[in-house]
């Protein structure tokens, strides 16, 4: 296996008194497509919210690239990471959230195009046609100018996917993109995904209930309970031929 | 006779004005001030800044305008003499001020918690996070509370007639005294009050309204919004 791209080292998180994390080790290879799936509260929507900055961990080391993401080395020590470092890093890494989190007060043009204007730099004329292009990619080129209100719900998760794809991030994290959508939606929804996933350089991690779509577009899947994992392999070890009781158990829910 | 106290309470009416802007500009900056030291992490802090907050609002301010011009010289060693206006514009200012914070404050909070994750997850740096995203949806909900401070505080600025600003009201006063007639400067006092006072709050209702349907109109197709039932998330 090639340099992992992100890597968890004994990763824990605790929330007030509760152990959402118990010690997560995992290595993200470039390119991988992790699905990862648990019942809720098993702590998988914490583990791309820690990659992505939004929560800090309670002890363990998130790497990325090497790159030691929430601690700095300052005169000698290990010392709490400071914005400037965080920064540095979290340019790989993108999101997509459950509630699409789109800017109300911008177009869907706009929203696209901020990141790359104000974060990256981009000129204008370059950050729009990227963003054009990204937004006919998900079958939006029709909506440029209107705002997200004016959007279904699975528009909208298509315009958060091409905001977070236009910044080029090197690990993208999908947090349970489906689960706020009404369920004609989802599956337009999934369609960009899996385009998305065969053009193949980009590392996703995929928290997701859909199990039919996890054993399409992942590599390998992660069965997370009571904040470890409990079970990974390819799609076919774990949702076909697991041997765990609690996973079948889990997993008989999904089948009708 | 009735218009004979016009002149006088003309010019005091560019008095009244003056003040309330200089204490409501004043009461925007440090309310400004009061969130940003209010979101400093760290607790002790915390319960002094709002310890001192809760005193400013709950003492009368027209025992805090006697305070800073009858008082504060008689502080000894720091104790200085200022001026009507000076006092007026801190007491009032500092007064509001504690109120336009929470106005702030609420804003703020009226913003989603995923905007900022989003803006995050983007690697906005900290400075865009707030003029990008945070600002431009906190701000624009909160003008009509803002202006109903103003008009608020508008109202307030005749108090300041106790420490010798010369107001509508004081010149009224003075002429009442003067021609032992006290019955028509007061009324146009009144009248002037209510005349700015009640356009104005039409106005701030307008905007309030507009405000409110601020993402609404912004269609260029020119077709009315989508579904009403999806505009829920942001």
């Amino acid at each position: 296996m090639a340099e992992p791209i992100v890597t968890y080292k004994n990763v824990t998180k605790s929330f007030d008194e509760v152990d959402v994390l118990k010690g997560i080790n995992l290595d993200i290879a470039p390119a991988e497509k992790i699905a990862l799936i648990g019942p809720s509260g098993s702590g998988k929507t914490t583990i791309i919210r820690l990659l992505m900055t939004l929560e800090e961990p309670t002890s363990g080391v998130i790497e990325v690239n090497g790159q030691n993401l929430w601690q700095m080395e300052k005169k000698g020590e290990l010392v709490r990471a400071n914005e400037k470092h965080l920064r540095q890093i979290r340019g790989d890494i993108g999101m997509v959230f459950q509630h699409f989190n789109l800017f109300p007060h911008m177009t869907i043009l706009e929203n696209c195009m901020t990141g790359p204007i104000n974060v990256k730099g981009e000129s204008k004329e370059e950050a729009k046609k990227n963003s054009i292009e990204m937004l006919e990619k998900v079958g939006l080129g029709d909506k440029l100018e209107n705002y997200p209100n004016q959007l279904s719900g699975g528009q909208k998760q298509r315009v958060a996917m091409a905001r977070a794809l236009v910044m080029r991030p090197k690990v993208m994290l999908f947090d349970e993109v489906t689960s706020a959508l009404d369920p004609e939606l989802v599956g337009e929804v999934l369609e960009v995904i899996r385009e998305i996933a065969k053009e193949g350089e980009m590392a996703m991690v995929l928290v997701t209930h859909e199990m039919d779509f996890a054993r399409d577009v992942a590599d390998r899947i992660i069965f997370l309970e009571n904040g470890v994992i409990a079970e990974q392999g390819t799609p076919e070890e774990v949702l076909e031929n697991t041997e765990s009781e609690r996973l079948q158990q889990f997993l008989s829910r999904f089948r009708s | 006779m009735f218009f004979g106290s016009l002149p006088m309470i003309f010019k005091g009416l560019w008095v009244t004005l003056g003040v309330t802007i200089a204490c409501y500009l004043f009461a925007m900056v440090f309310g400004f001030v009061w969130v940003t030291l209010k979101r400093i992490p760290f607790k002790p802090f915390q319960w002094v800044v709002s310890f001192v907050l809760e005193f400013i609002r709950s003492t009368p301010p027209l025992v805090q305008l006697f305070f800073l011009f009858f008082g504060l010289p008689m502080v000894p060693y720091v104790g200085v003499s200022l001026s009507p206006f000076t006092v007026a514009v801190l007491g009032l200012g500092v007064h509001y001020s504690t109120y336009i914070s929470e106005i702030y404050r609420s804003g703020i909070q009226s913003v989603d918690k995923g905007q900022w994750e989003a803006s995050i997850a983007l690697n906005m740096s900290v400075r865009d996070r707030w003029t990008k995203v945070i600002l431009p949806q906190a701000i624009p909900p909160i003008i009509p509370m803002l202006g109903n401070y103003l008009i608020i505080m508008f109202k307030e600025v005749p108090l300041t007639s106790t420490v010798g600003v010369a107001g509508m009201l004081l010149m009224a006063d003075k002429f009442g005294a003067r021609n032992w007639a006290y019955l028509e400067p007061y009324t146009l006092v009144a009248i002037f009050f209510l005349l700015l006072s009640y356009p104005s709050a039409i106005l701030i209702k307008k905007l309030e309204n507009k405000m409110n349907r601020r993402f609404d109109k912004k269609d260029p197709t020119g077709a009315k919004n989508v579904k009403k039932g999806v505009a829920i998330d942001g």
